[in-house]
């Protein structure tokens, strides 16, 4: 094999898939503090559930499957709630970077990441059959489906007794989550019902998101020599709580037999870190076909329902998001992610944490490494959450707050005056359109729409800047930034 | 303006932060005694 050494890694795919699961939105963290706290609540949030179609339809995750561009997505007047319910038609639930599977398929799957006896999740006997036959219909996910019988054990009992968790479609039960019942797991707090859920949610979603890369791109799961997983979830018992684990169980999944891999941590920039190190990997030889995957956070399932409420309007933070990526050696085609020295930003520890400094760690001192100007950047990809979520929560339009912070960074470095703040905005920016699961919109959204348009021609560098609450765990009052460049391949136009 | 003032301070990580507030409150005199930078994403 020829030495990758010194040559930039590309991204050669993507894929980005939700999964839309009104029915677990009890089991967000908000939701289940507020439902202890009231337990009527819990029947208004119900009340207030979109239905499938409706959450197909909406706007901005037409967005992140790549129905719409996020420009497209700008033209559309708000609220695009509203708009969702006049339609008419069947929206299309696939797209060119995934789809949104629906509830009852992934309880499907859901019941296929158990590894353990007894079951952590076991369908009733019905479900468990009329689910499968779903999924072994399914064009990208039949080879996820499990045997015409399931368990013997009956979850109805379990849950009428209150030791399992319910799975419900629509007030209908589907199945059921249980502890880790066998005696090493009996006492441990981190292997309850609601907590492995939570684990299994992203081993789930992660492999929906692994098994759309692989079709998308045509290659088999044992081409993937390294799998990197990059969400914010903890996976491990009492004595290594959040050990890892997550990448190789996700890569078991999808049948990535040649491949090892590890968990990357960095809070919402978890994907960004995962990307520069498997484009290190890559590029130092040891690996060819990385793949870099997120799963959902079901903790962030209905953090901004109290907003809906208040407001009457449909809970929109519904859907869990995932995400893969395939890093490889330069092909000649693909966009290349640019990791010479000093190209990729970060936030040193010793660097001053006012918004100033950080952002030109993240932008300024990448961009003159590379020997360019801001202007030279085509889009810059930063937090893209879905405006329309994030305004009635109270917390403004959080795509359009970083990108003013952009904007006046290159006003303060003489790269533009004051006065064309607003047009440099509207040339650099884009409207944001991702789901409130903390790591799965921090600039990486931009990625299906970024590689579509390099390979057209019509885009030539993109830059994604994540950032990360580290101050969120109590031990540092430090927070992490990284960036890095996507630039179309040179080698594409001759 | 705000000499000899206590101020207590709430910033936004995706908007201004508690280290920026704090500057501008130290540079028109006031004392910072509670600084907090809060994520709601």
């Amino acid at each position: 094999m020829a030495s990758n050494a010194f040559l930039n890694p590309v991204i050669r795919n993507c894929s980005q898939c939700l999964v839309h699961v009104p029915d677990l939105a009890v089991y967000g963290s908000k939701p289940r503090r507020e439902i202890l706290k009231d337990s009527k609540i819990e029947r208004r949030l119900v009340a207030s559930l979109r239905a499938f179609d409706h959450a197909v339809g909406y706007a901005p995750n037409q967005t992140y499957i790549g129905n719409l561009t996020p420009d497209q997505l700008a033209a559309i007047p708000r609220p695009w709630y509203v708009a969702d319910e006049g339609v008419n038609t069947s929206p299309p639930h696939v797209g060119p970077f995934g789809e949104i599977v629906s509830q009852d398929l992934f309880y499907a799957i859901l019941e296929r990441a158990n590894v353990l006896t007894p079951a952590l999740v076991e369908l009733t006997a019905e479900s468990h059959e009329k689910l499968n036959a779903k999924l072994r219909g399914h064009p990208v996910l039949a080879g996820l489906a499990g045997g015409d019988v399931g368990s013997s054990m009956s979850i109805e009992a379990e849950i009428e007794a209150e030791t399992a968790l319910p799975l419900r479609t629509g007030g209908k039960l589907r199945g059921g989550v249980r502890r880790d019942n066998r005696s090493e797991g009996r006492e441990d707090a981190n292997l309850d019902a609601a907590t492995l859920l939570e684990g299994l949610c992203v081993k789930a979603s992660g492999t929906i998101a692994l098994q759309w890369l692989l079709h998308r791109e045509g290659i088999g799961p044992e081409e993937i020599d390294y799998v990197i997983s990059c969400g914010e979830e903890a996976a491990g018992d009492r004595y290594q709580r959040g050990a890892g684990g997550i990448a190789k169980s996700i890569g078991e999944m999808c049948g990535c037999v040649n491949a090892s891999g590890m968990d990357v941590k960095n809070f919402c920039a978890g994907p960004a870190s995962a990307l520069v190190t498997a484009g290190a990997l890559v590029k130092a030889g040891l690996y060819r076909n990385v793949a870099v995957v997120a799963g959902g956070s079901l903790a962030k399932l209905g953090m901004k329902f109290e907003a809906f409420l208040e407001r009457g309007m449909p809970v929109l933070d519904d859907c869990l998001g995932a995400t893969a990526f395939l890093v490889t050696a330069d092909d000649g085609v693909s966009p290349v992610l640019r990791l010479e020295p000093g190209a990729v930003g970060l936030a040193r520890i010793g660097a001053s944490t006012s918004d100033q400094a950080v952002y030109r760690e993240l932008i300024l001192k990448p961009l003159e490494a590379l020997g360019l100007r801001m202007s030279d950047v085509d889009k810059y990809a930063p937090e893209l959450h879905n405006p329309e979520i994030m305004e009635h929560s109270g917390s403004g339009d959080v795509v359009h707050k970083n990108y003013r912070i952009i904007a006046a960074l290159a006003v303060m470095d003489d790269q533009i005056t004051k006065a064309e703040m607003p047009s440099f905005i509207e040339r650099i920016g884009m409207v944001g359109f991702a789901p409130t699961q903390g790591h799965i919109p921090s600039a990486v959204p931009y990625m299906g729409h970024a590689l579509e348009a390099m390979r057209r021609g019509e885009l030539r560098r993109a830059m994604f800047l994540c950032k990360a609450s580290l101050f969120l765990n109590r031990l540092t009052e430090l927070y992490d930034g990284v960036s890095f460049m996507l630039e179309s391949n040179s080698k594409l136009k001759s | 303006m705000l000499d000899a003032k206590k101020v207590a301070v709430f910033g936004e990580r995706d908007d201004v932060t508690g280290v920026a507030i704090r500057k501008c409150v130290e540079a028109a005199g006031g004392e910072v005694v509670y600084e907090a930078t809060s994520c709601f994403v």
